[in-house]
């Protein structure tokens, strides 16, 4: 079964990640490579992609003619999608587990963030045959 | 030059004789892991080299020949590896094949391999991944795109799945008589799982998915001819081809998901029901009746009505009632109970669907909800039906099958509003 980790922060979660000490920031950066390499090598990772800041993000919608209407972000959201995980797993536990892993990376002063993960399983079960 | 590829008679012999060189190769260097990739190796040579310099004449040998060079090469710098790690130089050559350990050419390792490959320390998807390269030859590049997973990932399922057979020990021999029928089951299961996933198969390409079907049917067909006695085995592979044979009728040309009551029975694949439905016959009289037996059993009862309402569902009833009392799956209740509706009644079987609800372990789940939904529809409670499909279409992780099901409870909600339009 295929879940995808969704890791969301506020919008100014990337500058205050910016503001951190250098020794911070890189023990994040090594947590995050170590976490990606470990779940590449138990054979569970199908794809994770971290997001640029939603600073320059747009909204993009079809006007009547088909053409794009394109806004700034979202003004009403206060949290952004920063990165994701998508892993094929065989329980939904072993998909909140690695999730609490991600949860818990290292923030200023090396203390774990906690910061939530959400968890959703993919449309990729299979169909049963049908009466 | 670009390669020619390999025309489909040299594929099939190259996959037909993929666990005989590993098993031979395994005899001589005593190494499944090593020589699982050595294989592979050799497989990739033969693709290439075949088709430019023509079909060896003896094609096994020179495939066992390949795989023990590339072992021995191995080997060489394993040890190199090893003397300068620890610079105490032991000069003796190791990789010469031990003395008197000739392959037994006329062995067919199968089995061997797919009970090592199919060890309960393994996980399904290990299992399964590992049984596709060192049984049915696949490369780890085709396995990956059958099963949508990148291929680093996939390459790293074999080598962790290799990793579990060293450290739980299993040695490379057939299993003990009291492990055997355990052993077995778990072989069965595995290949079972491929083919479902294959005949399953609602994303991707279309076409290689279906391969895993095949693939599925190939590895069970090779099982089958080793242990012809053996009415599991005969019953997986029965089972496989009557439900296989429906697959051609099972989608639409878009994608959409058939029930069985409205597939077009002609798409049906003659052949491969016939044979199913030999091999059954030659089987059930012998006694021992299993599982797998029993549901091809079903699929051929299906498989035999020329039209959804010539089915014999009396006779359906009664195989879901041996089954019942086989194995305690809620899976088989949930079919008995549709079964029981289609002889007794829809309230038949929205009483054994009560049941179900009591027993608690197919709580929440979408299966209950949508036979639920399509029992209520026959006892003509449209409004619960309606949302029962509607309950179904939330929970199943089907795309497919939610597609389905939100069009089955639209449709009933457009019957619906005519008919109380019209009154």
């Amino acid at each position: 079964m295929k879940y995808i980790l969704m890791m969301n922060c506020p919008k100014t979660g990337y500058d205050t990640f910016g503001a951190w000490p250098k020794k911070d920031i890189q023990a994040h950066i090594a947590f995050q490579l170590g976490f990606d390499k470990d779940l590449r090598e138990s054979g569970v990772l199908l794809s994770a992609e971290g997001l640029a800041s939603p600073h320059e993000a747009k909204c993009v919608r079809a006007g009547k003619d088909g053409a794009s209407i394109t806004d700034g972000v979202f003004p009403e959201a206060k949290e952004y999608l920063a990165g994701y995980w998508i892993v094929d797993v065989e329980t939904p536990e072993q998909a909140y587990a690695i999730a609490a892993r991600a949860s818990a990376a290292p923030g200023p002063g090396g203390v774990p963030m906690n910061m939530p993960i959400e968890v959703r399983q993919v449309m990729s079960g299979p169909p049963e045959d049908l009466l | 030059m670009t390669p020619r590829p390999l025309d489909a008679s040299s594929e099939h012999l190259l996959r037909d004789l993929a666990p005989q060189v590993l098993g031979a190769v395994i005899r001589r260097f005593r190494d499944f892991a090593a020589a699982e990739d050595a294989v592979q190796e050799a497989l990739v040579a033969a693709a290439v080299q075949w088709p430019r310099e023509g079909v060896p004449g003896n094609p096994r040998a020179w495939l066992i020949q390949v795989a023990s060079r590339r072992m021995t090469d191995h080997l060489r710098s394993e040890m190199a590896r090893r003397r300068r790690e620890t610079a105490a130089a032991m000069e003796m050559d190791q990789t010469a094949p031990p003395a008197g350990v000739e392959d037994e050419t006329d062995q067919d390792d199968t089995l061997i391999l797919l009970f090592m490959c199919c060890h309960v320390s393994l996980t399904a998807a290990s299992a399964i991944a590992l049984t596709l390269r060192a049984v049915g030859g696949l490369t780890t590049a085709e396995i990956a795109s059958a099963y949508l997973v990148p291929e680093a990932t996939m390459a790293q399922r074999i080598s962790r799945a290799k990793q579990s057979i060293k450290a739980s020990g299993v040695p490379f021999r057939s299993p003990t008589r009291e492990e055997r029928a355990e052993r077995l089951s778990a072989v069965l299961h595995v290949l079972y799982l491929i083919f479902n996933e294959g005949y399953t198969a609602s994303g991707g390409p279309r076409l290689q998915r279906c391969e895993l079907s095949r693939e599925a049917i190939r590895l069970t067909r090779a099982v089958h001819n080793l242990l012809p006695e053996d009415g599991e085995i005969a019953g997986l592979l029965a089972l496989m081809l009557l439900t296989d044979a429906r697959r051609a009728a099972r989608t639409s040309p878009e994608g959409e998901l058939i029930p069985l009551t409205k597939q077009d029975r002609s798409l049906w694949d003659r052949k491969e029901i016939s044979e199913g439905i030999a091999l059954l016959s030659a089987t059930l009289p012998k006694g021992s009746i299993g599982a797998y037996q029993l549901q091809a059993a079903i699929a051929a009862v299906h498989d035999e009505a020329p039209r959804a309402e010539d089915t014999d569902w009396p006779q359906i009833l009664a195989l879901y009632g041996l089954l019942k009392r086989m194995s305690d799956n809620p899976m088989v209740m949930l079919n008995h109970a549709i079964a029981a509706a289609m002889v007794h009644g829809p309230s038949a079987g929205l009483d054994l669907l009560n049941a179900l609800d009591a027993d608690g372990r197919l709580a929440g789940h979408h299966r209950l909800d949508a036979v639920r939904a399509h029992l209520l529809e026959m006892a003509g409670d449209c409004q619960a039906a309606i949302r029962h499909y509607g309950i179904a279409a939330g929970r199943t992780t089907s795309l497919p099958e939610r597609n389905y099901l939100i069009t089955q409870a639209a449709r009933l909600r457009e019957k619906h509003d005519q008919l109380s339009s019209s009154r």
